[in-house]
């Protein structure tokens, strides 16, 4: 046991081990929040969907910065805005706009909501390998596109400003999240009486897509574009098979979720497992642990 | 007893076209209106109209000595609902959001007044109990006691009894009923003819295409309509 501390505390003497933790614990809190709302509203999948598109994004971003340099022959101010923010300019406002879009097939009936999130999340996640198949300079092809969908190493290279960037984003999430929570509650609950009553559903709305968007994309560092739908999912759907009020669920599910993240990330360390997985593992385990109670629960 | 809803001729439709056309009625403060109609005869738009969520295609829809926000929707529930982990307190309350402006949280008034709807309503016991675990009719008043919170002197009902069983219908009704006896304007859209005839005090009854009638109670079960209406119904539960 006091060897495995020691290992610990030997790896927590590097900045990127912490960065990764405080990342890592920020992401978690703030896709535990936004998942109670998904999951109630049946949007469990707009997350899914919207990761894949985020995935697609970065295909694009890195196939357009690779390009762009080649043609300029290295000069290209696009191309170095581009590397130095991650693709992020690229990644941000295409995820958002693919939130708006699934927002608003959700409420046209042409196309129904399910079938249109998977359109667009199968549809984005195949141009994107193409896109890096076709166009990508890198020698590890495949290396590049496992470690998008799992995540297996970007954690840990963050770098201090995008753990600022990451610590600002939750902030802001926090904040949203406290200031309309009863507004956000009358709008999950009842969407119709909600607008009846003179709340702006379609903006609420349009908010909770905004935010997951941005979650979505801070949190494909952490686990990777294929397992976030997890980290929305796993800990609010445990809270609620324990807690019976819409507060007892969120606060549970946001200290499950910060709890598994902290265990999954010290735990991928001590073992060398990939973060992400290691991760999901921790939340399935706590969820099928709270199912048991539940199941005794009623049982008394 | 002043005019609270004048209704003038008015089309309602979607995107341009018509579902119902002609519509006139008032609604006066103290008014128990049942409004009839078959699936597809624009009830449900003549409700949207009503909360203001879609403008009627032309007449005229006026709100007179109250103001649109001010009535307490009871909306059908959805399957989203039925499973939903909140507690009987956090619903009520949440019929005093529009009522007090906007505050990040509820504030001493909007607390009272969502215990003091739910003690008139026979629910106090329950405030932390968990909505899906309650019975439907529980639920219902649950949903009422929201609605109440939210009303100012009109309360419009959507088909409020579906899916209870008889008991809790009469529950309900009796419950309503009592309400509209205190002073509160009831609008009710319902398809169950009997508990028209035997509550409300006005009819409203739409076709598809146009109104059949609108008038006081007594009217329409003496009218050729009402009485075959009436007479419609009990066939198919005879059937039954």
């Amino acid at each position: 046991m006091s060897e495995l501390v020691e290992t610990l505390q030997y790896y927590f003497t590097f900045p990127f081990v912490k960065y990764a933790m405080i990342v890592g614990l920020l992401i978690a809190l703030c896709s535990s929040l936004l998942g109670v709302t998904l999951v109630l509203k049946r949007f469990s999948f707009i997350g899914d969907g919207l990761s894949h598109v985020a995935f697609g994004a970065m295909a694009v971003s890195t196939v357009l910065s690779v390009s762009l340099k080649q043609m300029s022959g290295g000069e290209s101010r696009f191309a170095k805005l581009l590397e130095d923010t991650n693709g992020m300019i690229i990644i941000i406002p295409l995820t958002l706009l693919a939130a708006v879009l699934l927002l608003r097939t959700g409420q046209n009936t042409k196309i129904k909501g399910d079938a249109a999130i998977a359109m667009i999340s199968v549809g984005a996640l195949a141009i994107g390998y193409m896109l890096i198949n076709l166009f990508s300079a890198s020698a590890n092809v495949s290396g590049d596109v496992c470690s998008t969908l799992f995540g297996s190493t970007s954690i840990l290279t963050l770098t201090v400003e995008e753990v600022w960037l990451c610590a600002a984003m939750a902030v802001i999430v926090l904040a949203v999240f406290i200031i309309f929570y009863n507004r956000i509650f009358s709008v999950t609950f009842d969407e119709s009486f909600a607008k009846a009553s003179g709340i702006k559903s379609d903006s609420y709305n349009l908010l909770i897509a905004v935010i997951t968007a941005l979650i979505i994309v801070l949190a494909m560092n952490l686990v990777g574009s294929l397992l976030i739908s997890a980290l929305i999912i796993f800990p609010s759907l445990s809270a609620m098979r324990v807690f019976k009020s819409f507060k007892g669920v969120i606060l549970c599910s946001s200290v499950i979720s910060v709890v598994c993240a902290g265990i999954g990330i010290i735990a991928s360390i001590l073992f060398s497992t990939p973060v992400g997985s290691t991760i999901v593992t921790a939340d399935i385990a706590v969820f099928f642990i709270f199912c048991g109670v539940a199941a005794i629960c009623r049982r008394n | 007893m002043g005019k609270q809803i004048e209704c003038k001729n008015c089309t309602l439709g979607y995107e341009g076209v018509p579902v119902t056309e002609g519509i006139s009625f008032t609604v006066n403060s103290g008014d128990y209106l049942c409004i009839l109609g078959e699936n597809g005869s624009g009830k449900s738009t003549l409700i949207k109209a009503l909360l203001g969520l879609r403008p009627v295609m032309s007449g005229e829809l006026q709100w007179i000595e109250s103001k649109q926000g001010e009535i307490g929707y009871l909306p059908q529930q959805t399957v989203v609902q039925r499973d939903f982990p909140a507690s009987v307190k956090e619903i009520v309350r949440s019929g005093c959001l529009a009522k007090f402006g906007f505050h990040p949280f509820y504030r001493r008034e909007e607390k009272e007044l969502a215990d003091k709807t739910m003690e008139q309503l026979g629910i106090k016991d329950l405030e932390d109990h968990c909505y899906r675990e309650l019975s439907g009719g529980q639920q219902q008043r649950v949903l009422l006691a929201r609605a109440l919170c939210a009303a100012g002197r009109i309360l419009l009902l959507d088909e409020p009894v579906t899916g209870l069983d008889p008991k809790a219908q009469n529950d309900l009704y009796e419950l309503i009923s009592k309400l509209n006896k205190e002073g509160l304007t009831i609008i009710m859209v319902s398809h169950d003819i009997h508990a028209a005839v035997r509550y409300a005090t006005h009819v409203l009854h739409i076709g598809s295409k146009k109104q059949l009638f609108y008038g006081t109670k007594e009217d329409y079960v003496g009218s050729r309509l009402g009485q075959s209406f009436i007479m419609s119904e009990e066939e198919e539960e005879d059937h039954e």
